[in-house]
């Protein structure tokens, strides 16, 4: 069963969107340019997600995960490491590690069921469930393999 | 490194072929460009400066306006001092992202031959481009003649890319009549243009790889209001720039300008209030009536936008009465010079007459005659004490006379 906080940074979904501190005109940041990062950012683009260090301004420091009904499970013991999901995803939240399907980001993830349709194994190794499923019940109740037609 | 391109002191020059030098000597990085009757020279004899060697920086022919603004706005984020053309059709169709350009504060410099609105399909010269921007949160320049033309565009890249302005820059001049009438031009050499203009200043650029920044962020009713009034402010603020910058550019080249250019005003007793070639025209009326002893003069707003309602109040608040001339169909109002002016004049004392005339539609001529019957109408308003006609009437219209609004004065 996945870590629901799923290679998360301290930082990772720790705000509703819209929970920023609110400021007046005078101090608001000029063309509605925002800072991605913190800091510097040179070579930033060879560190994982969790390594970096994400402005409060960016989308990774927030949760959008209360714009979900139904939510995708992962199954890892059918799971090939196909990668089909990690590239169809959206909105990145298809989490793999060194070609190795870890999991959900459930801060981020819409729910749109995407990653199952993509997702090629018998049975799938992803699939929707109603946002107040549990983990475990979802996983316990995993469809098996069907069989071919016969002709 | 781009090839030496020879000027002479004196060139002969229509407004089309003054803009694309000028932009050529700005050293401009990226034009993205769709061409459009009447302002296609511009890009057309940009093109050829880049084919012949002329220009270092990158030309993008795209398929749209919609388009080459799109791509002004990207090669701005990116960090590009940037430029293109158009007119009609082709501004209505960049509008979207004339919005998009100015709330991220890209000193984006757009060109515009003034050209009327579809439909009835039109090319030729009238304002409702120009006035469809007024809303835009775009600085508007607006050149009379070929020569301002030129020097409206060197400047709009001074004023807007100041890094307390950060907006872009409109110049208007009028299709056909200002941007395909060649005239006697004095243009700066290669090397004073470019030293007036200054290396481009880059803020926020998207190329900053030390600095990953996010363009075009949503902001909903939380954040929108105060990043609009923050643009806002920056637009009323650059009054002053653009005053410091025409006067540097007077030094250099002995052509000064302002907000609001006055023409026989000291004494003035009758005005009118006009934009692009007119001005010029209702200059000659003014001239020819004053030796009949009629105290007419002529304010023009140079810049539209931000529009200059102190220096507009300054000159008219003697004067007697006034006609404000717009040369776009005013959709079911009363003309946008109109409004503006007298807005600007009702907080003074006198409140003087004000009248509004719209005239040459679709490139309508309009002649030293006309202009002249409009200061002696403001005469006999002046003599009646009251306005003696409609507050809007219609010029150079052929049909029965048309009017809208009474005056509740007498």
């Amino acid at each position: 069963m996945q870590d629901q906080d799923l290679c998360a940074a301290q930082n990772r979904g720790v705000r509703e969107l819209g929970a920023e501190k609110l400021v007046g005109w005078d101090e608001v940041q000029q063309g509605v340019v925002i800072n991605s990062f913190d800091g510097d950012a040179t070579g930033i683009v060879h560190q994982k997600a969790e390594e970096r260090v994400y402005s409060d301004f960016n989308s990774y420091t927030a949760t959008v995960a209360s714009w979900r009904v139904q939510k995708p499970v992962f199954n890892i013991d059918v799971c090939i490491d196909c990668q089909n999901c990690w590239v169809w995803c959206p909105d990145s939240s298809i989490i793999s590690r060194d070609k190795q399907m870890l999991g959900i980001d459930y801060d981020h993830c819409k729910g749109c069921g995407v990653c199952v349709e993509v997702c090629p194994t018998n049975p799938k190794s992803l699939l929707m469930f109603t946002e107040h499923t549990e983990l475990d019940a979802a996983l316990s109740g995993w469809p098996e393999k069907t069989k071919k037609e016969e002709k | 490194m781009a090839e030496k391109y020879e000027i002479k002191e004196t060139e002969v020059w229509d407004g089309n072929y003054a803009i694309s030098q000028a932009l050529r000597q700005a050293q401009v990085d990226v034009v993205a460009a769709y061409p459009i009757t009447p302002s296609t020279p511009i890009v057309e004899n940009y093109g050829n400066y880049v084919a012949n060697g002329y220009i270092d920086g990158e030309f993008v022919m795209v398929e749209s306006e919609h388009a080459a603004m799109s791509g002004c706005v990207g090669a701005a984020a990116a960090g590009g001092r940037v430029a293109t053309a158009t007119s009609s059709q082709g501004f209505a169709l960049m509008v979207e992202v004339l919005y998009q350009a100015s709330g991220m504060r890209l000193p984006i410099v757009l060109t515009v031959a003034n050209r009327a609105l579809a439909s009835p399909l039109n090319v030729r010269g009238d304002h409702s481009d120009m006035y469809l921007g007024r809303d835009s949160g775009w600085i508007q320049l607006d050149a009379f003649n070929a020569e301002e033309a030129y020097d409206m565009t060197l400047c709009a890249f001074r004023i807007g890319e100041h890094l307390n302005v950060r907006l872009p820059v409109m110049v208007h001049q009028d299709g056909f009549l200002t941007s395909h009438t060649a005239q006697n031009i004095h243009p700066l050499s290669d090397e004073e243009a470019y030293r007036f203009v200054g290396d481009y200043k880059c803020v926020d650029e998207m190329l900053d790889f030390t600095r990953p920044v996010t363009y075009g962020a949503q902001t909903e009713e939380d954040w929108h209001f105060e990043h609009k009034a923050k643009q806002h402010k920056a637009l009323m603020d650059s009054r002053a720039i653009i005053d410091e910058v025409f006067a540097e550019y007077g030094k250099l080249t002995g052509r000064t300008y302002n907000r609001v250019e006055n023409y026989l005003m000291e004494d003035a007793e009758v005005a009118i209030v006009a934009l692009g070639s007119s001005v010029e025209t209702c200059r000659l009326a003014a001239e020819e009536l004053r030796a009949e002893g009629i105290k007419a003069g002529v304010v023009a707003p140079r810049c539209f936008r931000p529009f200059p309602f102190d220096a507009i109040r300054e000159a008219l608040k003697d004067v007697k009465a006034i006609a404000c001339l717009d040369r776009s169909s005013p959709g079911g109002a009363m003309g946008a010079l109109f409004n503006e002016v007298s807005a600007a004049l009702y907080s003074t004392q006198a409140r003087p007459m004000v009248t509004n005339f719209i005239y040459g539609l679709g490139g309508r001529d309009f002649a030293v005659k006309e202009a002249k019957r409009i200061f002696m109408e403001q005469k006999a308003h002046v003599d009646a004490g009251h306005i003696t006609t409609s507050i809007q009437q219609f010029s150079g219209l052929r049909g029965p006379k048309l009017g809208f609004f009474e005056t509740k004065r007498s």
